[in-house]
C-alpha cells in the first residue's frame, strides 16, 4: 500500500507539470516549423492550432473567385501565367550581363519541395547558358526560422548578391529579414509562402490554401451524403498554407453536414494507418480528406487491410497517389499546389533584369486533376518515381525526363 | 505459509517462498508488475468507449500493429537494463526502411538477400555502438546520438531524402500479411507471431547466464567485472540485440506502412518511454523484459484511447513527456524503498524457519555457472 501511495503522490506532483508543458505550446514566432506544403513535421515546435482561428472570410472569397479566374499568358507555360492585377515597374533593375542570385530556401525536407528544387536547378542551367545568371548561391535553412534569418543576413553582409530569391519558412518570423533584404536595393523575389510586407519586387504563389480546401471539400460533399464520416489527415499544425486548406474544408463540411474528424500525422504512414484503423473500428468511414498527398497510399491500404470498402478521397498530384488511384479505381480527385512555381522565381528575375513589368503579386494557376484527366497525367509522367509531382512543369527543360526519374538532389 | 519441512535444498527454498498468490501480489506492486494492471485498465477503457475494439478480429490487428514498437522496446530493454542507452534505434529503423525500399524495388528475387543484408547491417551497427561505448569508454548517450546523426546523414546522402517507393509486395507481406481464415480471430498477422517469438526468446535469454550477467553489469559493472564477467562483451551484445530488434521493427514497418523517410522518426524515444513505463530502472540493473513490451502496449493503448476520446493529436507529445516523468519518479521511489529493505523485512520471519540456505545451482538463489 505504501508503494501505491508513493506513486499516487508522484502522479499528483507530476500532473501540474503536464499542465504547465501544455500551456507552453503557444505559437512561437521564432520556432514555427514546416515549409511550403506537405512538410513532414520536423522539429515539432509547431504552434497550437486551437488558439488561432485560421479562417479569413475575405481571403476565402478572393481565392474562391480566383478558382475560376482567367490567367494571362500562354496556357502551355502555366509557370508564366498570372491573374491580371497591379504590376511592378522594374526598369530601375535593368542591367546587362550575367547576375549572381542568392537563394534562401526553407528546406527540401519533403517530396514536394524536392521535386521543385530539381526543376529549379534545371531552369537555372538554361538561364546560365543564356547568360542571364552567372551563379546561384543557395542556403538551406532546414525548416528553421532562425537559420533562414541568419542565411539572409549572411547574403546581405556578403554583399555579392545581385538579386535575392526567398522561399520563407514561416510568415511572421521572416518578415523583418525579408525587409532587410529589400533595403539593399536589389530585387527580391519571394515565392511559395508569403511574408507580411509589400517590399518584395514580386510575390509568386499559386492561388492558395482556401482554393484547395474549397475544391476538395466540395468534391467530397458532392459525392457523399449528409451525416457521412470523413477523416481529415493533416500533416502538422501552424503552417498557414496547410491551415488555410483545412479552414476552408472544415467550413464546407460543416455546412454540408459531413462529419469530419481531423488528425495530425506528420505524413508518417505508420501514424496514418493507425488512425484509419482506429476510425474504421469505431464505424464506417466514407471519405478521406488530406491536406497533402504524402501518405495517401498508406491511408488506402488501411481500408484494404481492414477489408472495408474504399473511401471517396482527395489526395494530391504526387505520383504514388495517382498510381494507387488508377489501380484501385476509387472515386477521387487530386488537388494541386502547383509545383511548377519553383521555375517562376528565376524566370521572374530574367524579366526584372530586362526591366520588364511583372505582377506585384504573381498568382499562378492551381488546377486540380479530376478523374477524366488522370490517364493523361499518368501518361505524361510515366516512369517517374513515387515522390514526383505530376504538375512539376519541367517537360521542356534540359535533362527531362532522366533528371526527375533519378531524383538526385542537386 | 510453509506446508511441510522436508530435507534438501530445494525444499528449503520452496518453503522460504511465499505462496503463489502472495508472490503475484508482490510482483504487481513493483513498477514492472503494475504496468500490466495499467495495460488492462487502458484496454478496458478503450473497450468501454468503443466495444468493437474488443472483438477478437480487431484486437489481434491492434496487437499486430503494436508489434514493431514492442519489439523495439524489448531491444531497448537489453541496453537499458545493462546500464546504457540506445538513441540510434529510430534512425536504424529509418535506414533499414530506406534500404528495403531502394534495394528490393519490385524484384522478388532480391527479398532474401536484402533481408540478410539488413540483419547483418543491424548487427554491425550494434557492434560499433557497443565497442565504442565499452572499449573506448565513450558514454553510450553520445555514441548512439552520434550514430543516430551519422545514419540519418548517410540516408540523406544516399537517397536525397526521398525513397524510391515501396518494395515488392512479397517483402511487405511480412509486416502486412498474416495467416488467413483463422476461426474466431479471422486473421493472425505475421507481426504477432514474430513478436511472440521475440518475446519468448528474450524471456528465455534473461533467465540464462547472459541475462543474469546483463542485469549484474547494469546494477554494478565494477562488481560484475570483479566477479569475472566480461562487461564489454555483455554490453556489446546488448547493443547488437537492440539494433537487431530495430531492424526487425523496420522490416515490419515497411510491410505495415510502406517506405517513407519519416518512418522510425522518434522511435528511440517511444521505445525508451515504453521501457521506463514498464518499470525498468534507467541506469540499469532492474526490470523485467516482458514489462518493457507491456509498456509499449500500454503506450499505444493510451494513444488509441486518446484518439477515441477525441483528444487532439497535438497533445500527444505532452502526454508522452508527462508519462516519462511520472513513471520514472514512481519507479525510482519504489526501487529505492526496496533497497532500503522494505521488502526484506517481509521475508524475515521465513528466514528463521530455515537453516542457512546453501544456494543451489541453477536456482534463483545463485550458483550460476558463468
Amino acid at each position: 500500500m505504501r508503494n501505491n501511495s508513493v506513486r499516487a503522490i508522484a502522479l499528483a506532483a507530476a500532473l501540474p507539470l503536464v499542465a504547465l508543458t501544455a500551456c507552453t505550446t503557444e505559437p512561437s514566432v521564432t520556432q514555427t516549423t514546416g515549409a511550403g506544403t506537405g512538410s513532414p513535421a520536423t522539429n515539432g515546435a509547431a504552434s497550437s492550432p486551437a488558439s488561432k482561428d485560421w479562417f479569413d472570410q475575405s481571403l476565402y472569397d478572393t481565392q474562391n473567385q480566383q478558382r475560376s479566374a482567367t490567367f494571362e499568358g500562354d496556357p502551355q507555360k502555366p509557370y508564366l501565367q498570372y491573374i491580371a492585377g497591379p504590376m511592378t515597374d522594374t526598369s530601375k533593375y535593368a542591367a546587362k550581363g550575367a547576375k549572381k542570385v542568392c537563394f534562401a530556401n526553407a528546406s527540401i525536407s519533403n517530396p514536394w519541395r524536392q521535386t521543385g528544387w530539381i526543376t529549379m536547378n534545371q531552369q537555372l542551367k538554361v538561364l546560365k547558358s543564356s547568360g542571364v545568371i552567372s551563379e546561384m548561391e543557395t542556403r538551406d535553412a532546414k525548416d528553421n526560422d532562425n537559420t533562414q534569418i541568419a542565411d539572409i543576413d549572411y547574403f546581405i553582409a556578403e554583399g555579392k548578391c545581385d538579386a535575392f530569391v526567398i522561399s520563407p519558412n514561416s510568415t511572421a518570423a521572416l518578415t523583418q529579414a525579408v525587409e532587410r533584404a529589400c533595403q539593399t536595393g536589389k530585387p527580391v523575389v519571394v515565392f511559395d509562402r508569403g511574408v507580411e510586407t509589400k517590399c518584395p519586387t514580386t510575390f509568386i504563389h499559386p492561388i492558395g490554401g482556401f482554393a484547395w480546401g474549397i475544391d476538395t471539400a466540395t468534391f467530397l460533399s458532392d459525392k457523399l451524403k449528409s451525416g457521412d464520416k470523413v477523416v481529415a489527415l493533416r500533416i502538422l499544425p501552424g503552417v498557414d498554407v496547410l491551415e488555410h486548406r483545412w479552414a476552408a474544408a472544415k467550413k464546407i463540411f460543416a455546412e454540408k453536414g459531413i462529419q469530419a474528424k481531423d488528425y495530425f500525422t506528420g505524413a508518417d504512414p505508420t501514424e496514418i494507418k493507425k488512425i484509419i484503423s482506429d476510425e474504421l473500428a469505431t464505424g464506417d468511414v466514407k471519405g478521406v480528406w488530406m491536406d497533402a498527398g504524402d501518405g495517401a497510399v498508406a491511408a488506402l491500404e488501411a481500408f484494404e487491410d481492414a477489408g472495408k470498402p474504399l473511401p471517396v478521397m482527395t489526395g494530391e498530384d504526387e505520383m504514388s497517389f495517382l498510381t494507387k488511384w488508377k489501380q484501385t479505381g476509387i472515386t477521387a480527385m487530386a488537388p494541386v499546389y502547383s509545383n511548377f512555381q519553383w521555375r517562376t522565381p528565376l524566370l521572374a528575375l530574367e524579366k526584372i533584369f530586362k526591366g520588364e513589368q511583372i505582377p506585384t503579386e504573381w498568382v499562378l494557376p492551381q488546377k486540380p486533376i479530376l478523374a477524366d484527366e488522370l490517364d493523361t497525367w499518368l501518361k505524361r509522367n510515366q516512369g517517374m518515381p513515387s515522390g514526383h509531382y505530376a504538375k512539376f512543369g519541367g517537360e521542356d527543360l534540359p535533362g527531362y525526363p532522366q533528371v526527375w526519374q533519378q531524383r538526385q538532389m542537386p | 505459509m510453509s506446508t511441510a519441512l522436508n530435507s534438501g535444498h530445494s525444499a528449503i527454498l520452496k518453503q522460504n517462498r511465499a505462496s503463489r498468490s502472495e508472490r503475484l501480489l508482490r510482483a504487481l506492486r513493483t513498477p514492472g508488475g503494475a504496468i500490466f494492471i495499467l495495460l488492462i485498465i487502458l484496454l478496458a477503457a478503450i473497450i468501454v468507449l468503443n466495444p468493437s475494439f474488443g472483438e477478437p478480429g480487431s484486437f489481434i490487428r491492434f496487437i499486430g500493429r503494436t508489434a514493431p514498437i514492442a519489439i523495439a522496446a524489448i531491444g531497448q530493454y537489453f541496453v537499458i537494463v545493462g546500464g546504457e542507452f540506445d538513441l540510434s534505434m529510430g534512425s536504424v529503423v529509418t535506414m533499414q526502411v530506406i534500404v528495403a525500399g531502394n534495394l528490393i524495388r519490385q524484384d522478388d528475387a532480391k527479398v532474401i538477400p536484402v533481408l540478410v543484408l539488413m540483419l547483418v547491417l543491424g548487427a554491425f551497427i550494434g557492434l560499433v555502438n557497443g565497442l565504442i561505448t565499452t572499449l573506448l569508454q565513450v558514454p553510450s548517450f553520445i555514441v548512439t546520438l552520434g550514430m543516430m546523426l551519422a545514419l540519418l546523414g548517410l540516408v540523406l546522402y544516399w537517397t536525397g531524402g526521398a525513397a524510391q517507393g515501396n518494395p515488392a509486395d512479397s517483402f511487405r507481406q511480412i509486416g502486412r500479411g498474416g495467416i488467413q481464415n483463422v476461426p474466431v480471430l479471422d486473421i493472425i498477422p505475421y507481426p504477432v507471431l514474430i513478436l511472440t517469438a521475440v518475446a519468448v526468446t528474450a524471456f528465455v535469454l534473461m533467465r540464462r547466464p547472459f541475462g543474469r550477467m546483463l542485469i549484474a553489469v547494469g546494477d554494478n559493472p565494477a562488481a560484475a567485472a570483479l566477479a569475472g564477467s566480461r562487461v564489454w562483451w555483455v554490453r556489446t551484445r546488448a547493443f547488437m540485440m537492440s539494433s537487431l530488434s530495430a531492424t526487425l521493427a523496420g522490416i515490419l514497418l515497411v510491410g505495415y506502412a510502406g517506405v517513407h523517410p519519416s518512418v522510425g522518426h522518434g522511435y528511440e524515444f517511444t521505445a525508451i518511454t515504453a521501457v521506463v513505463l514498464g518499470g525498468v530502472a534507467l541506469g540499469g540493473g532492474r526490470g523485467w523484459v516482458l514489462s518493457a513490451a507491456a509498456g509499449a502496449f500500454a503506450l499505444e493503448s493510451l494513444f488509441t484511447l486518446l484518439n477515441f476520446m477525441g483528444v487532439q493529436a497535438t497533445w500527444r507529445d505532452t502526454v508522452q513527456g508527462g508519462i516519462i516523468i511520472v513513471a520514472v519518479a514512481a519507479a525510482s521511489r519504489s526501487w529505492q524503498r526496496k533497497r532500503k529493505g522494505a521488502t526484506a523485512s517481509a521475508h524475515d520471519d521465513q528466514h528463521q524457519l530455515a537453516p542457512t540456505p546453501t544456494p543451489a545451482e541453477g536456482t534463483e538463489q545463485g550458483g550460476e555457472r558463468v
